[in-house]
């Protein structure tokens, strides 16, 4: 192959691949050294750079609550996620017959409203007056005042609703690619639908539970749109503390220590599954690929 | 078997497809809610249940009477026809590189493309947002252009390489046997043959940048796009006019997911790609074309 030949890929790569370089890899250096500064915007000198490490502990101390809020509240809305996801993925993949492309389309219905007034729309269901919660008021599932706004209950519920589509779209993915033979295969080795389930469909279909699990948990860890709308002073979560810091009190060192770490968080889960599963989940197949040359 | 046990059997029997339903009737709860609401005769942006008053078609007929709604929303659909011609330009380049050569620095790239689709929004905002106060770079449409194409690119990556990944080669071979040049070949038999991934790509890029709030609320500076208006009057109670609006793209953007959706499977029946391909149904998004 020639020399021209052989730079093909990286002229087609190359206006892409700065983009990212110049508006992603080098903004989080930035943000990293922003860190690393003290001072405050309005002291005299502004902010100074003087490797003030003592920002990450800084930034973690004092947001305890926020930060396991984040671990918590997208958790649990990732594992509810979850458990709505797979049964209904398991209906388009096998049981919706000519149904299908429409049930896949409601799934991705979401999307095409605005994602700020699909919360906004959330916070109307789940208002004082609503019929919903008068419904939840007479089975008592309320809490002691009556209100369902402004409850961690409303910010978890509005994660696992806002994100419930990166979880089923892997999964039906994956489920579509399963042999059912293998099931019926089970059962005919006398397993009941249960051990077949749970030794068959379910290990062949990890792959798209991590993958919808990584989809799911990632953004409802960072999202503050969900907590700020649907709950009140005592349910913010660590985005919300990053926004208002940058935003608002303009501590810019203390806030680009806090997202840094988050970023730091994030891309070693990332790296670590990539590790061990590939892009795949992200990218698509590679054997595909392979295959295609 | 009496009533109650054969109304138990049939239950049990139809359970999933029950369940189905429900699960996607609870998908579609607030955008009914959004569009009922768009009718209801209410006091102005009171998020009540009381509709008292009825229905009325006022907040339809007058959904362009407010000003700054209007520019909101043409700054929006300005930025996102820019940051969708870019990205889906420069991403389906790149895909081309990454499905059809093989080179050193493959595994970085893909890894680069990766990362920042795994990245929460709140922190490639504020990463952005940290690099131009360095600069002291002026806030506005420009860097919010910047950080569109910027989370765009990835994804137009990933629909366009697995429309890529089920291209028949021997079509390309065919028409070279038959004498046509590399240029001629991309333009004649590659470009039409892909353009249904490049146009779902774009619709991807459009609706993933007139969408886009957390990331254009750190870089926006005074500009103001159709997320931050909603955002910014949400505080003190929204319009009935940006749910008549918000019903009416919704609209829009189901018609031309339709039409892309009717479109690719003539394409698809025209041309031979190997249909198991279409990897994860008809709205290309991560992790649609998910491991196995």
């Amino acid at each position: 192959m020639s020399l021209k030949q052989r730079l093909v890929p990286y002229w087609l790569l190359g206006p892409g691949l700065l983009w990212l370089l110049f508006f992603f890899v080098v903004p989080m250096y930035f943000m990293g050294e922003l860190a690393l500064y003290s001072g405050s915007l309005t002291s005299p000198d502004g902010f100074q750079f003087t490797w003030a490490f003592e920002n990450f502990p800084d930034a973690l101390s004092g947001h305890e609550q926020q930060i396991f809020r984040s671990f918590f509240y997208a958790g649990t809305a990732t594992l509810l996620a979850l458990l709505i996801s797979y049964p209904l993925a398991y209906a388009i993949a096998f049981r919706a017959g000519r149904f299908k492309t429409l049930m896949l389309f409601a799934v991705v219905a979401p999307f095409f409203t605005t994602y700020l007034i699909r919360t906004i729309a959330w916070k109307t269901i789940l208002s004082d007056d609503s019929p919903v919660v008068s419904v939840l008021q007479t089975l008592s599932l309320t809490p002691g005042d009556g209100r369902v706004l402004a409850t961690s209950g409303a910010v978890i519920a509005g994660l696992t609703y806002n994100f419930l589509p990166f979880m089923i779209l892997p999964l039906y993915a994956n489920l579509e690619r399963l042999d059912l033979r293998l099931v019926e295969a089970a059962k005919d080795l006398y397993s009941s639908s249960r051990t077949a389930f749970l030794k068959v469909t379910l290990p062949l279909t990890m792959p798209g539970i991590v993958a919808g699990v990584l989809l799911t948990f990632i953004p409802a860890f960072g999202d503050y749109i969900n907590a700020q709308l649907l709950g009140g002073t005592g349910q913010s979560m660590i985005g919300n503390v990053i926004q208002s810091l940058y935003l608002n009190q303009r501590d810019y060192p203390e806030a680009a220590a806090l997202s840094f770490l988050m970023m730091a968080l994030i891309l070693a889960v990332v790296l670590l599954y990539i590790r061990f599963a590939g892009t795949e989940a992200f990218m698509g197949d590679e054997d595909d690929a392979e295959a295609a040359r | 078997m009496s009533a109650p046990a054969r109304a138990w059997a049939w239950l049990r029997r139809n359970a999933l497809p029950i369940y189905a339903a429900l699960a996607v009737a609870y998908m579609l709860i607030p955008i009914v809610v959004v569009a009922v609401f768009s009718f209801g005769d209410t006091p102005k942006g009171k998020l009540t249940f009381a509709l008292d008053n009825g229905f009325t078609l006022e907040y339809w007929r007058t959904m362009l009477d407010i000003p700054e709604l209007n520019d909101a929303l043409l700054t929006s659909v300005r930025l996102a026809a820019f940051a969708t011609v870019i990205s889906t330009a420069i991403g389906t380049a790149m895909a081309i590189a990454l499905v059809r050569h093989r080179f050193p620095g493959k595994r970085l790239s893909n890894l680069l493309i990766v990362i920042p689709m795994a990245t929460p929004e709140v922190v490639i905002g504020a990463a952005l947002l940290s690099m131009f106060i360095y600069y002291t770079f002026a806030l506005g449409f420009t860097t919010l252009l910047i950080a569109h194409v910027m989370f765009s690119i990835s994804f137009v990556v990933v629909v366009v390489r697995s429309r890529l990944i089920g291209f028949d080669r021997n079509l390309e071979e065919a028409a070279a046997d038959l004498g046509a040049s590399p240029l001629t070949t991309f333009r004649t038999v590659t470009l039409p043959l892909l353009a249904p991934g490049i146009v779902s790509a774009a619709l991807l890029a459009f609706a993933l940048s007139i969408d886009d709030f957390v990331i254009s609320n750190f870089n926006s500076g005074t500009t103001v796009t159709f997320p931050l208006y909603v955002y910014g009057v949400s505080l003190r109670g929204i319009p009935v006019q940006v749910n008549a609006l918000a019903t009416l793209l919704f609209l829009v953007a189901v018609v031309a997911v339709a039409l892309v959706l009717f479109q690719q499977r003539r394409a698809e029946r025209m041309a031979a790609v190997r249909p198991e391909a279409e990897a994860g149904g008809p709205i290309p998004l991560p992790g649609t074309a998910a491991a196995q």
